[in-house]
């Protein structure tokens, strides 16, 4: 049995196909308006270069950050009844108080405050305020309201006042989409609901858009499930997705370094995705990438998602090579981008990019050589200096330990990378230029808990830690991971400051490999 | 110094420069901001008066919030505690208040008193009572000069309130943190009354202009590419202590606090180096690797992210995380014998002895 892999990006799409763990195609097709057509070209490019019989491909991956540019773009987003069981704690302020005002406007800038919520150790804050929740239903009928999201204070430790409240919305709405916040995120109430009213604004996008995907695996002949990738490297169902869209934010530089560890077999290293105008690096730890420590801002919206800890420099295969009055030579930020095939030396331009430096150089063998061979020596040896130095920089940032870890070098743009960076070795996977695809195709599944436990009568942090795992087990078993490959990659618990009683906040997480798969992920 | 007002866009600098001077913990100042920003917004900016032109006779009150921080992300206040807690006193003094004090120039409550002033219309006196963040009450320099915390009010959200009447400030601490803890985790407070000749007598100096100014530093800073550690060290008079990755971190609850010891791999000019680095909520004690202190409480000892330049809280410490750490030299009432007890490394259990940044080696 074969999986595909796909991976739709700004402005590539890329298809892989690949059997139990050896990658048997890959193909790079553009982007297209209406994500199907580019879909379609990419994963046909992939099937007809290995000639596998499409039959036998019986799982499709999915990684995509559509969800992610609608809200940058401030596209495709519907209006939310955005309510909070709070009060009377939380008045001072209300949803989106922290949003870009052009977002909240496309939100529909509707919050309302209802009585309810719990305290950190499980009280009740206030009853939940029913009569209160009619209203809020007279109200979203009259404005024809199709979404709606509640977030009540301390969901992470008590789903049940959310539940009944969306139970209650359901009677009177009944058409109406109910997101509760307990199901995305973790504590943080602004940033949580912030992600639950995104969600529900973006669910009619991600049933429109996985309709998409599933029309297009359908018209190719690929009758198969299929899954999306999500924001730190596992797999959702396509009915997951469109039901939590935004969890998959993220999700495309979690695939490239995840299909990177994949390639090399490397559990832990840098990871140095070049694309045509940036280069993203990031660290991996134990096979997945390691997660960012501040918030993380999508769209002008703060929110707590874990995402990737990946550090951006303007440094691609278009580049811009200059020299100045004084000898001395720059590479970059600016680029040609996408343009690269018709401006760069090489490509018959007359435009001198980072990719003509490597031709020069006899390091990487693209377009037509001889146009470059007239090019100044010094300049080339400067800029070859000064790419060097860039990579170099940038990968002692995201370097966690003085071992001799390896330097992973993906994406078109990696023939810009040297043999060695200072003292580290690099390591050029067969197949770099489609390595999210890659990601995608060798996802796994994960189950979660994030808590606050009351460390008191005996309870031990240790018992609450195993006690969190095998919740976190079985979420993810009933999510649809095979319970003999679970695995805990996260395991932490930081005690609450400034308060006795011992509470402390227990974060663990499990992944396993999708049940009922022949394949094994990394390592 | 003369008067100033801060508006809705400057509480951003407010907030950067009181993360910085929360010495790692106090919690995150962004709820605080947010809520100064909306009353600024509703109410009008925020005056700000230097101690010296505070009249003998005024009567100037510090409000801030109690309890644990990552309550206050969860649990948002209704916005009118303060307002109440403040309302509350007053009647009990039976006289309104003409100044609002901020008790600690560090973390959440660096930003909570802007959102009072504005709502009530009262100026807010430059200065505080720590000059950085520490975990209890009776930490602050009006201690030190015989304010009495009490009598003190603490609210809640819910519309709970009472008043302490305690013996001293240490009892203060003890009766109102176990209310804090039922009231939810956490609670808003008017405590310290005093008279504007107290004011000048214990204030610490001049503290919110300098959290505004180190908000300005580290938004400039970053703006140009540049981390902010060695503007700062300049402006400061501080000392870089070391810049390096977390290897472990190890943590505790004791007592209701959080104590830890973060382990650091040196890197750039501090390459082949350890350190240790002690906290409960704040930053208290940095050693190296011959574990010879390098800062000592109640010095400051402030940590920003190696790679973005922003202030970095004891609980955002995770292995791999790249720091750049400096000591700052404390205000001088906390270097006298009484600072030292009540703030210094022997009232934290700590074995070793203060002494100042500026004698101790690199």
């Amino acid at each position: 049995m074969y999986r595909l892999g796909i991976d739709v990006g700004g402005t590539n799409t890329d298809a892989v196909i690949m059997r139990d763990r050896e990658v048997l195609a890959g193909f790079k097709a553009a982007t297209t308006q209406d994500v199907t057509t580019g879909v379609i070209e990419a994963l046909e490019g992939a099937i007809g270069k290995c000639g596998v019989d499409r039959a036998q491909i019986d799982k499709v991956m999915i990684g995509t950050t559509h969800f992610t540019n609608a809200v940058i773009e401030r596209k495709h987003i519907n209006p939310v009844a955005a309510i909070r069981l709070g009060l009377p704690a939380t008045a001072c302020l209300p949803p989106m108080v922290d949003w870009p005002a052009e977002l909240r406007t496309a939100a529909g800038d509707n919050g309302y405050l209802v009585r309810g919520g719990y305290e950190f150790d499980g009280r009740e804050i206030a009853p939940l305020d029913e009569e209160e929740l009619d209203r809020i239903c007279d109200d979203i009928n009259v404005r024809k309201t199709k979404v709606a999201s509640i977030s009540s204070v301390f969901s992470p430790i008590n789903q049940e006042m959310e539940k009944t409240a969306r139970e209650h919305l359901l009677r009177k709405c009944p058409d109406l989409s109910v997101v509760v916040s307990s199901d995305i995120g973790r504590i943080g109430l602004l940033e949580r609901e912030s992600a639950a009213i995104m969600n529900a604004s973006l669910l009619a996008l991600s049933e429109r858009t996985v309709d998409a995907f599933a029309s297009a695996l359908e018209s190719a002949g690929l009758n198969c499930a299929f899954f999306i990738t999500q924001n730190d490297g596992t797999l959702m169902g396509a009915e997951m997705v469109k039901r939590f869209p935004v969890l998959t934010f993220a999700s495309g530089p979690t695939n490239s370094m995840r299909g990177a560890a994949f390639l090399t077999g490397e559990r832990d290293g840098i990871v140095v995705d070049i694309g045509g105008t940036t280069t993203d690096v990031g660290a991996l730890q134990h096979g997945f990438p390691r997660q960012a420590a501040t918030v993380v801002d999508i769209g002008g919206v703060r929110t707590n998602f874990r995402m990737p800890d990946v550090f951006s420099l303007g440094l691609g295969g278009g580049s811009l090579v200059r020299r100045s009055d004084d000898g001395e030579v720059t590479v970059g930020p600016q680029s040609v981008g996408f343009r690269i095939t018709s401006e760069a030396r090489v490509f018959g331009g007359d435009t001198l990019t980072a990719t003509d430096v490597a031709v020069a150089r006899g390091e990487a063998d693209v377009g037509d050589g001889s146009r470059v061979t007239d090019l100044d020596p010094d300049t080339i040896e400067k800029a070859r200096e000064a790419i060097t130095m860039m990579l170099q920089r940038a990968v002692e940032r995201s370097r966690i330990s003085p071992e001799p870890i390896p330097v992973i070098a993906v994406g078109g743009g990696s023939i810009l990378m040297p043999e060695k960076l200072a003292d580290l070795d690099v390591v050029r996977p067969e197949n770099f230029a489609v390595a999210n695809a890659v990601g995608a195709a060798i996802a796994q599944i994960s189950g979660e808990v994030d808590r606050i436990y009351s460390l008191e009568n005996g309870l031990t942090r240790e018992t609450c830690l195993k006690q969190a795992e095998e919740e976190a087990t079985k979420k993810a078993v009933a999510s649809g991971a095979s319970p003999e490959t679970i695995e805990t990659i996260e395991r932490e618990d930081v005690p609450l400051a400034y308060l006795p009683g011992n509470a402390t906040r227990i974060h663990v997480k499990v992944v396993g490999e999708m049940g009922g798969s022949d394949a094994v992920a990394a390592g | 110094m003369s008067s100033y007002t801060i508006t809705e866009n400057e509480m951003e600098a407010i907030a950067t420069g009181g993360a910085f001077l929360g010495t790692g913990g106090g919690g995150d100042p962004y709820i605080g901001k947010l809520m100064a920003q909306s009353a600024i917004a509703q109410h009008g900016s925020v005056k700000v008066i230097p101690p010296e032109d505070v009249p003998d006779d005024w009567l100037c009150v510090p409000v801030c919030m109690m309890g644990a921080p990552t309550v206050m992300v969860e649990k948002l206040p209704s916005g009118d505690e303060a307002g109440r807690a403040l309302e509350q006193l007053e009647a009990f003094l039976g006289r309104k208040a003409d100044a609002l004090i901020c008790i600690e120039a560090g973390g959440l409550n660096s930003t909570i008193p802007f959102a009072v002033a504005a709502a009530t219309g009262l100026p807010l006196i430059d200065g505080d009572g720590m000059g950085r963040a520490f975990p209890e009450l009776q930490m602050v320099s009006f201690t030190m000069q015989g304010v009495a915390a009490t009598p003190m009010v603490i609210t809640d959200e819910k519309g709970n309130s009472s008043v302490i009447n305690a013996i001293s400030n240490l009892w203060t601490e003890r009766l109102a943190r176990s209310q804090t803890v039922e009231m939810g985790g956490a609670a808003l407070v008017a405590l310290y009354p005093m008279s504007g000749a107290e004011v000048k007598k214990s204030i610490l100096r001049n503290t919110l202009s300098l959290i505004f100014e180190i908000g300005s530093i580290i938004t400039g800073e970053r703006s140009e590419n540049r981390n902010p550690a060695a503007a700062l060290i300049e402006r400061l008079n501080g000392k870089r202590l070391l810049t390096g990755r977390v290897v472990d971190i190890e943590r505790k609850t004791e007592g209701g606090f959080a104590r830890g010891q973060a382990t650091l791999k040196g890197m750039d000019d501090d390459e082949g180096r350890t350190f240790k680095v002690n906290f409960q909520n704040e930053f208290l004690i940095a050693l190296n690797d011959k574990d010879e202190a390098l800062a000592v409480t109640p010095d400051l000892i402030c940590a920003l992210d190696a790679d973005g330049g922003l202030p970095v809280t004891t609980e955002q410490l995770r292995y791999g995380l790249a720091i750049t750490m400096m000591g700052l030299p404390c205000d001088a009432q906390w270097r006298t014998e009484a600072g030292i007890k009540l703030v210094g490394p022997g009232y934290f259990g700590y074995p070793q002895a203060y002494t100042p940044l500026e004698e101790l080696p690199l």
